[in-house]
């Protein structure tokens, strides 16, 4: 394979429209499981939410303007190609210009502070942003984004469990992960578990779990099996649309596995909210 | 059906909100979140002056997304309340009558609730371009240093939010909830 230059302002251009199109256009998984667990719903205030952010999620597409005012941290999944190489810039400079665009020009809010404990200056410009990257086989770049709000962010957590909790320590975890989070994360939520791996490989797949769309499930019939077992117990928790009670806590739950050592079973529950904000391109 | 209040809030106002109630409120209503709370309660700890007048006053957590042009206001729903838990007794004790926001307060807020005969409603969280539809235009009062955080008056035409505790201490987050769950 040859060697494939790419302009970073191709980059940039990308990024810029990804997370402008995320926060105003939801996914369509998300819509039609509003609509479907809003006929199912028992409490009459509950129906009303839901009805609500249905027609939010269709104000915010129709106008282009953003689904939740919380449109934020910038988190992206890059697989970049290693036959890629950047033309006039960086790679990185190119990912962050790409989310100030988007951020200044796209109406969307700054929600960045430069130090976490002791200055918590806002940067203006929603940068710098969570950037993974791998390098695979390829002349392509793929990106997966979000603007991952921290309502329901704060909600997560993670748990070095070890192997003799088997599968009923894992779902534990995640029940009472959710419990905890209660009503406070936005329901009704998406929750994204990551398995495996080491600490933070866990805690990524976590968040990689939350940009799958809902209406998939994870390949292995196992885990199919385990979140759709998840999301059924959560509905039963009783919290319901903006947790003023009702069967609709969850919309969705994506598991991700990853192997991992003899010694270990890292488990992390990421939470994300109704606004379950992601988009992807290749370039 | 809906209660219609026109804001500044009374006392019989208060005193008719039942939690569970759907209200639609009008008028003029302050917002403030994390950073402007920490900034009010600090000064409020050392006994000076507060650069804005609570008396009286709803505050709506909220830290608005930027107003896309012709709109008065950007989407602008709210933010969760548990983080300003540390600072609101001392506000409510102060004179302010009330916050919108969303999700659990701890025991604490809830007694300042209580003891000050206020109310706390609530918002649907993530509704943003729904609940800006009902902002009419918006003032910055201070600390625009604060950005997204600054403290700014909101007029207001029927904001819809729900009475989640009211002055006797009902708490619609605790007693919901258990009425849908189902045991295995």
């Amino acid at each position: 394979m040859e060697i494939r230059k790419i302009k970073a302002d191709t980059v940039t251009k990308t990024v810029k429209q990804l997370f402008m199109d995320c926060n105003y256009f939801i996914d369509d998984s998300i819509t039609k499981a509003l609509k479907e667990f809003k006929e199912k719903e028992k409490s009459p205030v509950g129906r009303d939410v839901l009805s609500q952010l249905l027609e939010n999620n269709e104000i915010a597409a129709a106008e282009q303007i953003p689904i939740c005012q919380d449109t934020g941290m910038a988190v992206l999944f890059v697989e970049y190609g290693d036959k890629v190489v950047i033309e006039d810039g960086s790679f990185k400079e190119a990912v962050e210009q790409g989310v100030r665009e988007a951020y200044d020009e796209g109406y969307l809010r700054k929600s960045v502070v430069s130090d976490p404990v002791f200055d918590r200056i806002n940067t203006k410009d929603n940068t710098p942003a969570v950037i993974h990257t791998e390098i695979v086989k390829g002349d392509k770049i793929k990106f997966l984004v979000g603007g991952k709000g921290f309502g329901s962010e704060n909600m997560s957590a993670i748990k070095m469990l070890t192997p003799s909790y088997g599968a009923e320590g894992v779902k534990d975890f995640i029940l009472e992960t959710v419990r905890k989070a209660g009503p406070n994360p936005c329901p009704p939520i998406v929750v994204g578990v990551g398995i495996g791996g080491t600490f933070e490989k866990a805690a990524q797949l976590a968040k990689k779990a939350t940009f799958r769309p809902i209406d998939t499930e994870n390949p292995d019939p196992r885990y199919a099996a385990m979140e759709r077992e998840l999301l059924e117990n959560i509905n039963k928790m009783g919290f319901g649309p903006a947790g003023l009670g009702g069967n609709t806590t969850a919309l969705g739950v994506n598991i991700e596995t990853y192997p991992t050592h003899i010694a270990g079973m890292p488990v992390a529950v990421n939470i994300c909210c109704h606004a379950a904000r992601h988009k992807e391109a290749e370039i | 059906m809906a209660k219609k209040i026109t804001l500044p809030i009374t006392e019989e106002d208060i005193e008719n909100l039942k939690a569970g109630d759907s209200v639609l409120l009008s008028g003029s209503i302050i917002t403030g979140r994390d950073a402007a709370h920490k900034r009010l309660f600090e000064l409020l700890e050392e006994g000076k002056e507060l650069p804005v007048n609570i008396n009286g006053e709803i505050i709506y957590y909220v830290g608005p997304a930027p107003a896309k042009p012709p709109y008065a206001v950007g989407p602008a729903g709210p933010t969760s309340s548990y983080r300003m838990d540390k600072y609101t007794p001392a506000l409510l004790d102060r004179g302010m009558k009330g916050m919108i926001g969303k999700g659990a307060r701890n025991k604490e807020v809830v007694d300042a609730v209580v003891r000050n005969h206020c109310v706390y409603f609530a918002a649907i969280g993530g509704a943003a371009a729904l609940i800006a539809k009902s902002i009419k235009s918006e003032e910055l009062l201070c600390y625009e240093d604060l950005g997204t955080e600054a403290i700014r008056r909101y007029e207001i035409e029927d904001f819809p939010c729900i009475v989640v505790i009211d002055s006797k201490g009902n708490n619609l987050y605790e007693s919901e909830p258990p009425k849908y769950r189902v045991s295995d």
